[in-house]
This record gives structure tokens, sequence and C-alpha cells, in this order.
């Protein structure tokens, strides 16, 4: 416990949320002010280690007197705002966003969005059988991970980890317009003559799984990925002195991928190549496992 | 940033059209011949990425010299202003006129939007069709091209050492893809009050030599200016707050607030950037403007930055206007060598300069902040609100953002006064107004009128609908606008007026449309436009305006309303209009809304509904 605070305390705003009160530092989202009054907002696009893109828009708010509603993921929160989280407009739009994305990419690996196709009565099928769908087939094209943009719900956030906000490495960017925008690299080479280092930061913060480990993407493939066969321990890089975390997810004693913790203070979810991918030396098991 | 480039080499003449605009690269680091000096050298940091706004115009070099941009030539680019390839990739294929694949050097771009269609677009779509083969090389359909008085409308441009264009208007069926040189009309045709007298905005259109700035200063060009500098920033401002002009680009704000909000950041450098982006269908005002009296903008243009306390402005102009930016750059040009531009103009303590940015295709580009980004070599992508421009626009810095027509009135303003010019209109809705007349009238064109006009008047003064005809519908302020019937003309032609009425002005578009026009045919144009120009950001606008448009496609095929696909329209239009990012995506649903409620389009009963019956 610390005896001195080391910021000065930051001014508080008060807001009100569905009818009730509550008081966030200023600064905060309307996202954090429902957090502390345990809300659950969906979002997909929200990365609790990125600047918000808000480009999902299923966070979306009613803000008292604005003509159009509101991210809650990046809409700071100002004194006297009078929010609605679960008004009709805002479950409307939650729905048809729901649908639209349903039915334009394969959301069978992210993570609540049946739940929450089900808590808001969507139903993605209602454009028809002739709805347009991504369908693009899958990057394999290395031995580290895979890019299934047929899964890809373009959120920005890899594209965010790999540029200016953790990475640096700027292999990856939006190219293309509209319906057909897609992650790309240049002339969407592969990645392997691409800038790309293999960090897998940007798998790290991808929502939906378009991003996976070639581990996960082969299970999966196979029908053998398992997460409730899966235990996740949580320890400490022996490549280099830097002592990032990393949580490694074992499935049948072996490492089926590794992540990192995004509360950590240093790294925030980031590793490099060999702390992402460098597991396999862990796991050379004599003759009889292989 | 450490940026790894993928060794492509560009070929002598991609270099050459890149050193062009950038100078001969000056190390190998950047793309030129190794010398010993550049083992012993640090390029990169602030100073290279600050140079990333040049992306555009690098992009426009090879795109105009080559006709596409290989990899060899956007590796080259990338080089020279450290720039990441994947984002200048993503920049590349944002932009309809740039194409990152082999193709010709001339390239045709058939208008088939609603003006145009109104006028028999389809018919030169498919002659084109038939004689070159399905669109994606050597021609492509294409948005509204600002032509829409010389409807049905197509234009080639040819790169080359000296790009080069041609105007087809009205198109041909039987010849347009025969690239023959045709003679554009000079831009007072598009103005059939030419001439006239009374006109304020247009008075110059017609009369002056659009090249010769002796010619403007012969016909009152630049008092203003120096009315301005007698009055002083806050003056200007003040005049400007009292003349109650509001923006003419489709949001209506006033523009004297903008300014004022401008200026009192204590931010600088301040930005004035116009826009000339005019991609509304069936909007072709500005091009008029610019190619009929191009020092009136650059006068404005410097009267504005003056008051805002900017010394550098940006004219982004649309990139299917090649004669509106001859004009400019001559303009421009002139301007600055005789002292209307450029350090201490008129000997005043005051510097202004203009530059001009060309657009390459993307509608969504003269929304207020993607144009920010289009300039700054990023895609053309909205950015969130707030900050809003005034504080934090172009590079971050505060920036007054106003359309052609806008800035035009400004001049106007000065030189007549405030209180004159506040006698001119309504009460809500002060001063002169363009409108572009397009669709199935006889004398299509860019008429100026006094606020307050009715629908009616401008249509009889643009000689009504052709003999035997009777008029359907008026599609007031363009593609993100709304429908009114052919019974409703005593609408006044006001902000609040249309408003009232439960339409809109936008950008001063009046699309008319008899019954010779099939309106599923529109509004199914209408709902490919939006897919088409959405940037893709945000789901609503990027899925809900694929979804509107197969369910349009589904209503005209059908002919009447399955209620499903009513009731789908709804809930996504909907969504869109609450939960979309930018103004793109939250209009999108207005025209098609209107044209099912207020004409019964789709109406059960009768398949394409006379609107009338059903109100
Ligand atoms: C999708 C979209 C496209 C727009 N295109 C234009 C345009 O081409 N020209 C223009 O002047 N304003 C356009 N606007 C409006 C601008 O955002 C902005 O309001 C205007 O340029 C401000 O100038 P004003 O106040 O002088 O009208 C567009 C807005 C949206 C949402
Ligand atoms: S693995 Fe790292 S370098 Fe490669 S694309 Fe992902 S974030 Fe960028
Ligand atoms: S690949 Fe994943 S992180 Fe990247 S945009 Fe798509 S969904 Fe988002
Ligand atoms: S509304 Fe459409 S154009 Fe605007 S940001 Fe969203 S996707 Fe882009
Ligand atoms: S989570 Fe807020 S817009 Fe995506
Ligand atoms: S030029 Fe064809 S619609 Fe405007």
């Amino acid at each position: 416990m610390r005896g001195v605070p080391v910021e000065p305390p930051r001014r508080l705003v008060e807001i009100t949320v569905d009818g009730e009160t509550v008081r966030v530092p200023e600064g905060s989202t309307i996202l954090d002010a429902c957090a502390s009054l345990g809300k659950d907002i969906p979002t997909l696009c929200y990365g609790d280690t990125l600047t918000p893109k808000n480009a999902c828009r299923v966070c979306v708010v009613e803000v008292e007197g604005a003509r159009t509603l509101a991210p809650a993921c990046s809409r700071k929160a100002e004194p006297g705002m009078v929010v609605g989280t679960d008004t009709e407009r805002v479950r409307h739009s939650r729905k048809v966003v729901l649908e639209l994305l349903a039915s334009s990419v394969d959301l069978s690996t992210t993570p609540r969005a049946q739940e929450w196709i089900e808590e808001y009565g969507a139903d993605p099928d209602r454009f028809g059988p002739d709805a347009e769908r991504l369908d693009r087939p899958a990057k394999v094209d290395n031995d580290l991970y895979v890019r299934d943009y047929d899964k890809c719900i373009l959120c920005y956030k890899c594209v965010d980890a790999c540029g200016e906000q953790w990475q640096n490495t700027f292999a990856i960017a939006v190219a293309g317009r509209g319906f057909d925008a897609t992650i790309s690299t240049e002339f969407d080479a592969p990645l392997p003559d691409s800038a790309c280092v293999y960090c897998g930061n940007c798998i790290e913060v991808c929502p939906t799984g378009a991003l996976s480990f070639k581990t996960e993407y082969d299970m999966r493939q196979e029908g053998t990925w398992d997460e409730s066969r899966q235990t996740q321990v949580t320890t400490i890089c022996s490549y280099c002195g830097v002592g990032c975390n990393v949580t490694l997810h074992v499935q049948d004693n072996r490492i089926v991928k590794v992540t990192s913790p995004h509360d950590n203070p240093v790294t925030h979810g980031n590793l490099c190549i060999k702390g992402r991918f460098g597991f396999q030396h862990v796991q050379n098991l004599p003759a009889k496992e292989a | 940033m450490d940026i790894r480039f993928r060794d492509v080499e560009p070929t002598a003449e991609e270099r050459a059209a890149v050193d062009a605009i950038l100078g001969p690269a000056p190390s190998a680091w950047e793309g030129g011949e190794r010398s010993e000096r550049d083992l012993r050298v640090a390029v990169g940091g602030h100073a290279a990425r600050e140079r990333r706004h040049l992306l555009l115009p690098a992009l426009h070099a090879v795109n105009d010299r080559v006709g596409w941009i290989s990899e060899g030539a956007l590796d080259y680019i990338c080089r020279r202003l450290t720039i990441p390839p994947a984002e200048a990739y993503g920049v590349a294929t944002f932009y309809s006129l740039f194409s990152t694949k082999p193709r010709p050097q001339a390239v045709l771009h058939v208008c088939t939007d609603i003006a145009c269609q109104a006028k028999g677009a389809d018919k030169v779509r498919a002659a084109v069709e038939e004689r070159l083969g399905p669109p994606g090389l050597s021609w492509h359909p294409s948005p509204c091209l600002g032509l829409c008085e010389r409807a049905p409308a197509a234009l080639t441009l040819r790169a080359g050492e000296t790009p080069s264009y041609t105007v087809y208007g009205p198109a041909d069926p039987k010849t347009v893809a025969e690239a023959a040189e045709v003679d554009e009309p000079p831009a007072e045709k598009a103005v059939p009050q030419a001439g006239q007298d009374g006109l304020i905005l247009l008075r110059r259109v017609g009369v002056v030599d659009p090249a010769s700035l002796d010619d403007y200063r012969a016909y009152g060009g630049y008092a203003a200016l120096r009315r301005a500098f007698e009055l002083g920033p806050a003056g200007v401002i003040r005049e400007v707050l009292d003349s109650g002009l509001v923006g003419r680009g489709g949001a209506a704000f006033p523009t004297g607030r903008k300014w004022q909000a401008t200026a009192s950041q204590p931010d600088r450098p301040k930005y004035l950037v116009c826009n000339a982006d005019e991609s509304e269908p069936g909007t072709f005002k500005d091009r008029v403007l610019m190619e009929g009296d191009p020092y009136a903008l650059i006068e404005a243009m410097t009267i504005a930055g003056y008051a805002i306390g900017a010394s550098r402005g940006y004219l982004y102009i649309r990139g299917e206007y090649p004669r509106a930016l001859r004009r400019l750059e001559h303009a421009i040009a002139t301007a600055r060598a005789r002292g209307f531009l450029g350090e201490r103009i008129l000997g005043h303590d005051f510097s202004f300069d203009i530059e001009i940015r060309r657009g390459a295709g993307a509608y969504i580009c003269g929304e207020e902040t993607a144009i920010f980004n289009s300039i700054e070599g990023r895609r053309g992508e909205p950015r969130s609100k707030p900050p809003f421009p005034v504080e934090k626009g172009l590079f971050g810095k505060p920036t007054v953002v106003n359309n052609v027509e806008t800035l035009v009135n400004v001049p106007v303003i000065l030189t007549m006064g405030a209180e004159a010019y506040k006698a001119i209109g309504t009460g809500g809705s002060t001063g002169p107004k363009l409108f572009c007349v397009s669709g199935t009238v006889r004398r299509p064109g860019v008429y100026e009128l006094p606020f307050g006009a009715t629908l009616r008047e401008l249509i009889e003064l643009a000689g009504g609908v052709p003999e035997g005809r009777t008029l359907r519908a008026v599609l007031l302020g363009g593609a993100a606008g709304a429908f009114v019937r052919g019974d409703e003309l005593d609408i006044p032609l006001t902000f609040e007026g249309t408003r009232a009425a439960g339409a809109t002005l936008g950008s001063g578009v009046v699309l008319v449309l008899d019954d010779s026009v099939e309106l599923p045919g529109i509004l199914v144009r209408i709902a490919e436009f939006f897919r088409e120009e959405s940037c893709g950001q945000c789901v609503p606008c990027r899925v809900g305006t694929v979804r509107q448009h197969e369910a349009l496609n589904r209503l005209r095929a059908n002919g009447r309303s399955p209620d499903g696909d009513i009731a789908l329209l709804r809930e996504v239009g909907r969504a869109m209009r609450d939960a979309s990012i930018c103004g793109l995506g939250q209009t999108a649903w207005n025209a098609i809304e209107s044209a099912i409620d207020r004409l019964g389009v789709f109406n059960a009963t009768q398949g394409v509904a006379d609107g009338r019956e059903n109100s």
C-alpha cells in the first residue's frame, strides 16, 4: 500500500447513467462510468490497451440532447451528461449492427457474439440467402500464425497494434474501401515478404479470432481445439532480461498458444517473436510422444 | 519507426514522375545513387515524417504519367517520403481514380449517376460495354462527374508526359468510346442566366476572361480585399456574422461563428481549407464558379485567411475537374506573381498562400474531417468529433473548412456591406443562392436566385419539363437529400422552408424527374452510390449500405412491396442514421425513405406509384 498519492487527485465529473448518478475522474469515457456501475456494455473494437477507434458501433448509448447515438467506448463523460444504455433506440442499433456483422462475417470464434445476438434478438438471416458475405479464404502463408479475414470485423486493432501504438513495424494497414476494405500488406504480399516481425501483438488484440496461432488454426480444422481441456500458466519469458510475462495455454501437455497479460505495466500484452512463438524447445519431448 | 522496403525498382519513367514533384533523391536511403556520404548520415525522424502530406500528389504524379501505380513506383514514393509501404498501399487503394494494377493510359469514366440516368445514361453505358467489354480497366461506370447540365456525361482521363482529358456531354452512345477530340463548351454554357443584370455570384461568369486578372479587377475584383484590410480581421468576422451567411456545402452552419471560433483559438498556425470536392450527385455549381470566375475564389480565400489568422490555405478540388484545376492553377500563379498572394500582400503585414490538393475519386473526402486525412496523406476516413475542426483540424491545428460557394459570398458581403446583403433573401436564409438544376428540364444549369424563391419559380425559369410530360418528383439536396412530389412546388427555397417541408436544400441540387423516368432505378442508383462511396470504417454504413442496395434491387425487380423489405430498409436505415460515424452513413437512407413515404414508390397497389394519390 502506498501512503502518498503519486499524482494529484483528478477532478470528478458527475453524470447520470440509466437514472443512477455516478462520479468518475475527468477524462473517463462513458464506458468507464458504466464499468464503475457494474454495467456490461457490449464492445468489439474497443481494446483495453489501445486508443478507441470506435468503428464497430456495438457499444452505442443514447446521450440526452444529442442527434445521434454516441460510442460509449470513446465518448468522454461531461458534467451533467444524461446517458441511457438500454433504451429502445440503443437496443435497435445494437441489434442491427449485430445483424449486419453476423450476416457478412464469420463470428463463430468471436467471444460473446452469440450471447449478444440472443440478448438483442438479432436475426442475421433476415437479409436472405443472397446477402453478400466477405467469403475470403484464410491466408496461411507462414508457420506461425494464420490470417483468416473471413472472420475480420475491420476493427483496426491489429493495424494500431502493429503501427504507432505499439509495435512500430507498420506491416499491415487497411486497404480498399467500403465493403471491400480489408487488412493487407503492401500489394497483398505474403507475410514472409512483408515487414512483419512475428511479434504476434496483432493476434493479442484481435477480438474475433481472425488472427490466430497456426497451432490453434490447425487444431480447430482438425476439431481437436478444446478450451475446456486447456490450462493457463503465466510465467516469465526466459529469452532476455526484460522479463516479459507470458501466459502459456496448454492442452494435453502441449503449448497451443501464448498470450501476455494486458495489465502488465511495462509490456501491456506485447511480446516479441521469441516470447510469442519460441516455445517449441520446451516441448521437444522424447520420440514416443511425437 | 523502422520501415522495411521490398526492393522493387521503379522504372525510369516512374522515378522521373516522382522526382518532378519531390526533386531528385538526395541519398541512397531515399532510393537514389549510393555515395560515400550515405554511410554517415541518418535520415528519417520528424522532418521526414512531416513530408507525409506529399503522398497524394506523388501518387497522382505516377498515375498521371503511367496510368497506374506499380509496386516499384509505390516503393520509391515510400522511400522518398519515409512512409511504410503497407500504409501507402492502403491510401492508393482508397481512391477510385488510382489503379494498383496495370491498365491502359486512357480511362473512360461513364457517369451512371442520377442526373445522367434520368437522361439515358444506361444507353451510353450499354454502348460502351458493347464496344470495350466489361468495365474495370479501360473504362469504369462513374459516380456523378459534376457535369449534370450536360447529362449524360462521360470523361476520358489520359495519362502521359502531358496528361490530357476529354469531356463528353451529352455523350453520344455511338461515339463516346472513340477518344476523338471534343471541344468543351465554355463554362458559361452551364449558366442560362449568364450576362443578365442583377446577378451577384455569377455576374462575372461569361463576362470576364477567366484567365485575366486585369479583367477580374476591372469588374470589381480585389475591392473586397482592400475593404478587408480597412476593417481588420475582427471587423471582417463581424461583417460575416452580421450578414447571416451560412455554409453552402450542405450543413448550413453559420460561417461567421466558425471563423470566430477558429480565430479565437490560442493554438497556431491556423489553416483554411476550401472544400471544392463537390461530389454530391447532381451538384456542379462550384465547378462553374471555379471555371468561370477563378480569381473570385482566390480573393475570397485570401480574405478568409486574413480574418482567421491563417497564412496557408488548401484548396481541395475533386480529381474529376481538370478544367477547373487548370484555371485555378493559372489564377494562383498569376495572383502570386502580381502580389495578391505570398509575402506582404498589397504591402500589408499579412502573408498568405494557397496550395491546391487534388482529390482522386472519393465522395467521402468532402466530409470536413476526411478532407484533412486526405490532405495529410492518409486514407480519407472521417475522424470522430469532438474534437471539432475549429479546435483540431488539419495537421491537428485550428482549421476553417468552407465550401467554394460560401467563400465566394464573402467578397460580396464586404463590398455591399452586411446590411445590404442581409436584405437579400429571407430572415433565416440571407443572400443569393446557386441552384444546380438537372434532370428532365428544358434548360438545365446553374441558376442564381435570392433565397425565398419557390421551387416552382426555379423550375419555370429552367423551362419546366418537356412538352407532354408531367413532373413526377424533385430530388432536393442530392443523394443525401429528399424527394418532394410534383404537387409540392410551392416550397420556398430557403433553409427553413425546406426543413419545414421535411426536405433539405443540401448543396443546392434540384433534380427534376418527369414521368419518363423509372423511379425505382433512380433509388437503386442512390443506394449503389452510398455503398460504393462508404469509406468502410463503421459497421452500420459499411454493411448497412450493402443491405440497403440489395433490398432495393429486390424491390425493383418485384415491382411492388413485399412488406419485409420495406421494414428491413426502415430498420437498417434507422441504425445507419443513429449509429454511423459521419454524415455519409447518417444520410444514406434519407432520399430513399422520402421516396417510399412521400412518393409512394413501391406502393403495394401500384408498383411504380404516382405519389399524388398516396399522400
Ligand atoms: C459525406 C459528405 C460529403 C460532403 N461533401 C462535401 C463537398 O463535396 N463539398 C462541400 O463543400 N461540403 C461537403 N460536405 C460538407 C462538409 O462536411 C462541410 O460541412 C462543408 O464543407 C463546410 O463548409 P460550409 O460551412 O461552407 O458549407 C460533405 C459532407 C459529408 C458528410
Ligand atoms: S505479428 Fe507483429 S509485426 Fe507482424 S503484423 Fe502482427 S503486429 Fe505486425
Ligand atoms: S484481423 Fe482481427 S484485429 Fe485485425 S481488424 Fe480484423 S478483427 Fe480486428
Ligand atoms: S458513416 Fe460511412 S463513410 Fe462515414 S465513417 Fe462510417 S463507414 Fe465511413
Ligand atoms: S466498442 Fe465502441 S465502437 Fe466498437
Ligand atoms: S454528371 Fe452524371 S449525374 Fe452528375
